[in-house]
């Protein structure tokens, strides 16, 4: 077989059997030996932890230091909205206790603190970090952390505003195989950093990509600029965020109407999750790690983007290079 | 669309799912999540151990349990407050009726199988409740809106074959060669070589009913002293012969069907060929090992073309020699191998044992090209795919909910990105206006009405392309036929006397220019149907000896050349995806058949592709449609 490490054992072998049939013995045996972390435990990402932990990841660290609230039980169905069950745990703790009884080969855990805080050497433990809900800052800072580890870390973030969702794929530079009429390739992708690819002047963009990817962009920018928490807006903010549109456009030189504007009214309004968009990018993410571990399929390269409104799921290749 | 407000209107309805696998568990979650409040979930099945790697809502604890009544507990422990009304019990059931449905604003269904799906499309037409219907296959799936009138229904477009088997017709039944494909490689191959600790249901069948299941452990073992020849001929006789003879003794099972034939080495190898003499470059210890590729039986027998179809003899000796092969050369292999098609020596060993099995059978037998493809797209569930696709599902029945019609879409989820899409929208046919199901158009039935008797007509055409599960048949006003428990001994014995008789010799004689009647009264399903009389019928293209016509059969494929199983992304856009395949054996055989459909801005963003493989779109006027990197 070829693969360092021990084989799988026949527990996992039963419990596993329909998915090694679907991606191979070998993808499985990665996968339990994989280490997963996630930082934010909302919606999306409870759905994505479903998912790996179905799959049978080797372990998954959780990170949302956040009390269990009215606020924390939407869109997440780990947590049981039972304060006898809750109280005094923090929303990483009670979605910890659900995710164990899904899976008992899998071992999840929990980090507190703030995960901008944690350094490389922390980060260095593991194969797949996931963020979600965080400030532009933290994206960059934990990116360039992954970064810069030797090892290659698959780095991803994941966000569902309202009927929209986003996720950023960062593998580096990523080598797979992929498998054409009998013959096997090798595929080599390289990705940029959050950073590099949201610098990427839109007007080399290419004219079909999604108005979406702009329009969260100006909504990130927003946040930043005014100091808020992701998600932190109302429709009162209307009038900042078409304002930041216009410079925004103006310094990628292209037309106002390009970022349309009942899109971002629609993102300052409908910031809590909508629950059918979480199962849709916690399953998309789920997938995209999967591959990643294993190695086998083509990753998503390098944004994956989707709106119940029009009801596509594009992927778009953000990259300063080609 | 989804605004809290709208989040909000969901409250007042009550809603209908059908199903609580795969599909079902994802799906009864994200309604309760999305603020449905009224659900009722059908479902039949008990939780089985290989559930729980998807169906999250289910623990070990729960294995031997209704899936509806557990998936209800579940969702209640993070949505306490909210009403679920679970039903352990076959949709079919007649407490399901009409009525039943009339009470629900949207049906959605996350089903394993075709039958169940025509017959809750019937009764979503007829309570004029719209249905969101669902499937998937590994990584694909589709979301499809059934709105009476308004777009169309389940059946507009002919179904083919179903494509996933009740495990009985893979281990005692087999009609067709994916059949023995299906065996060969989930049932066979995994014994011998695959986790011993798997279930597989070959351990309890293949004892027959009077083998105690120890004593079918014993048969797969090799004994002590066992030479491998000796053990290869021995498991060959056991599966290929003496399973067989236990078969045929269940006379039951055979009286509507050919019986099978045993087969034994000896039958087929004369003596002094039953040692597979190899010759030529055999031996397969000049080739690197882990190499897959490099032990071949085909070579050791000097087989050279995969095209071929080989005799059961031929059949045979491959099936010895790579049983042999496994045993001697890929020894570290074995107690975990899974099939992959790339393994040669697993695609040979699969063929020759399906083309024994067919052979057995009375089924054609098939080259080792043709094997593989089959073999090869016999795909499972994943649990990502589902979760997407009870997204999708629900989003469509908030849309349905408030009669958003111009924005229904039918949903493609692809593995592979397709106009850089992963998720593909497009918009809903319109309903067909042939269909023998949601329009009153009649069908055509070519039949020797000299020859035929009505219980052929009840059992090839009402049962088996109608899907009538309780049938009342009439010519004019005389009732001919009728199903139900609640029947009178006379009319049973006049009924069933009916079915004996041959078409024209009824007492007003059913001929060319008659019209049949056929209903059923729990579906609320009626249809009729123009007789034509036809003297003779091919028996190969036509084995029924009758043809049913009428509604729009799909194009013919123009372009056969799926590959073997690479853009199955794409040439699957064409033919809805019939199971969230759960515990059947799902087989996905590529179909190139083009569905005509409305597209919103596909076309125009064509020139503008950059795929780097076949594309093949959902789309009448890009049929197979080629695209290629330069
Ligand atoms: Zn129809």
């Amino acid at each position: 077989m070829g693969m360092e490490g021990e084989e799988l054992t026949e527990q996992e072998t039963a419990l596993y059997d329909r998915q090694i049939r679907v991606w191979g013995a070998d993808a499985q045996r990665r996968l339990s030996k994989s280490h997963v972390f996630v930082g934010g435990m909302k919606g999306a990402v409870a759905e994505f932890c479903k998912n790996i932990v179905l799959a049978g990841v080797g372990s998954l660290t959780l990170a949302d230091d956040r009390p269990v609230n009215e606020e924390a039980l939407w869109a997440n169905f780990l947590i049981t909205p039972d304060e006898s069950v809750y109280a005094g745990k923090s929303v990483a703790e009670v979605c910890c206790d659900s995710l164990k009884e899904f899976n008992p080969m899998v071992h999840v855990t929990i980090e507190k603190g703030n995960i901008s805080s944690f350094d490389e050497e922390y980060f260095n433990k593991f194969d797949i970090i996931v963020i979600s809900c965080c400030s532009l800052e933290t994206k960059n800072l934990i990116n360039e952390k992954c970064r810069g580890l030797l090892k290659r870390v698959g780095f991803y973030i994941v966000d569902c505003k309202g009927s929209c969702g986003e996720i950023f794929v960062d593998l580096k530079t990523y080598t797979y195989s992929k498998k054409t009429e009998g013959e096997t390739l090798e595929c080599q992708l390289r990705y940029p950093s959050y950073e590099e690819a949201v610098a990427v002047p839109w007007k080399r963009l290419p004219r079909r990509m999604s108005k979406l990817y702009f329009a969260l962009r100006v909504i990130e920018k927003f946040e930043q600029a005014e100091g808020r928490n992701p998600g932190e807006t109302s429709e009162v903010d209307l009038p900042g965020v078409l304002k930041l549109r216009k410079e925004l456009c103006g310094a990628h030189d292209v037309a106002e109407s390009f970022v349309p504007e009942s899109l971002l009214a629609r993102l300052v309004t409908d910031t809590r999750e909508f629950p059918p968009v979480c199962a849709i990018l916690g399953g998309i993410l789920g997938q995209e790690v999967i591959k990643a571990i294993s190695g086998k399929g083509d990753p998503v390269k390098n944004f994956f983007l989707f709106d119940v409104m029009d009801g596509k799921g594009k992927v778009e290749d953000v990259s300063p290079f080609k | 669309m989804v605004s809290q407000k709208e989040v909000s209107a969901m409250k007042g309805t009550k809603v209908l799912m059908v199903g609580a696998g795969g599909i079902g568990c994802e799906l009864l979650k994200t309604l309760a999540l999305s603020g449905f409040e009224d659900i009722h979930i059908i479902d039949m099945d008990t939780i089985e151990v290989s559930n729980l790697n998807r169906q999250f809502l289910f623990r070990k604890s729960h294995v031997g349990q209704s899936k509806a009544k557990v998936a209800r507990d579940a969702v209640l422990r993070f949505k306490p407050n909210i009403s679920i009304t679970p039903y352990h019990a076959n949709v079919k059931d007649n407490t399901f009726d009409v009525d039943f449905y009339k009470q629900f604003n949207v049906v959605l269904n996350g089903l394993d199988n075709l039958d169940a799906r025509r017959h809750v499309n019937r009764l979503c037409l007829a309570a004029d409740v719209p249905l969101i219907e669902s499937g998937t296959t590994g990584f694909l799936g589709q979301v499809t809106v059934h709105v009476k009138g308004k777009t169309e229904c389940y059946e507009c477009q002919p179904k083919t074959a179903p494509k996933s088997y009740p495990v009985c017709t893979i281990t005692s039944t087999p009609s067709k060669f994916v059949h023995c494909i299906v065996w060969a490689k989930e049932l066979l191959f995994a014994k011998l070589y695959g986790d011993k600790n798997q279930d597989n249901d070959l351990n309890v069948r293949s004892g027959g009913a009077s083998g105690s299941s120890d004593h079918v452990e014993d048969v797969f073992e090799r004994k002590a002293d066992e030479d491998i020849e000796q053990y290869g001929r021995r498991i060959y006789d056991h599966v290929f012969g003496y399973n067989i003879e236990i078969a045929l003794e269940n006379k039951e099972t055979w009286k509507n069907r050919t019986r099978p034939r045993p087969i034994y080495v000896r039958d087929v190898l004369p003596d002094q060929l039953s040692q597979p003499q190899p010759n030529g470059h055999v031996d397969g210890s000049e080739c690197a090992v882990g190499d897959l590729s490099s032990v071949s039986a085909m070579s050791s027998l000097s087989l050279k073309n995969p095209q071929d179809i080989w005799s059961l003899m031929e059949n045979t000796k491959v099936f010895l020699e790579a049983f042999k092969l496994f045993f001697t050369k890929r020894q570290e292999d074995i107690g975990n191998l899974v099939f992959d098609k790339d393994d040669q020596l697993a695609v040979e060993f699969v063929t020759a044992a399906a083309n024994i099995r067919a052979s057995s059978f009375g089924i054609p037998l098939h080259s080792l090209f043709e094997a593989k493809g089959i073999a090869g797209n016999i795909i499972h569930a994943v649990a990502t795919t589902n979760a997407i696709i009870a997204g999708l599902i629900v989003i469509e029945a908030m849309k349905v909910l408030q009669n958003d019609e111009k924005n229904y879409r039918t949903t493609y989820c692809l593995e592979h990105p397709t106009q850089n899409m992963l998720l593909m929208p497009v918009e809903p046919s319109e309903p067909n206006k042939a269909c023998y199901v949601c329009s009153e158009s009649p069908l055509l039935l070519e039949i020797n009405t000299n020859r035929t008797k009505l219980g052929d007509f009840v059992e090839k055409i009402v049962k088996a392309k109608l899907g009538m599960n309780l049938p009342i048949i009439m010519h004019g006003s005389v009732l001919l036929y009728e199903a139900g428990d609640d029947l009178d001994d006379d009319m049973v014995a006049i009924y069933t006397a009916n079915l004996e008789k041959v078409l024209s010799q009824f007492p007003t004689p059913i001929t060319s220019g008659s019209m049949l009647t056929v209903e059923d009264m729990q579906q609320e399903f009626t249809c009729k149907i123009n007789i034509k009389h036809r003297e003779e019928f091919d028996e190969e293209k036509e084995p029924d000896g009758m043809v049913l016509s009428g509604w729009t059969q799909a194009p013919p494929p123009k372009e056969s050349n799926p590959s073997n199983g690479e853009n199955k992304a794409n040439t699957s856009l064409s033919e809805p995806l019939n199971a969230d395949s759960d515990d059947e054996v799902e087989v996905y055989v590529p179909e190139p058949v083009a569905k005509k459909r409305k597209h919103s801005d596909i076309t125009k963003e064509t020139e503008e592709e950059e795929e780097d493989e076949l594309v093949v779109l959902p789309d009448a006027n890009l049929d197979f449609k080629k695209k290629k990197l330069v």
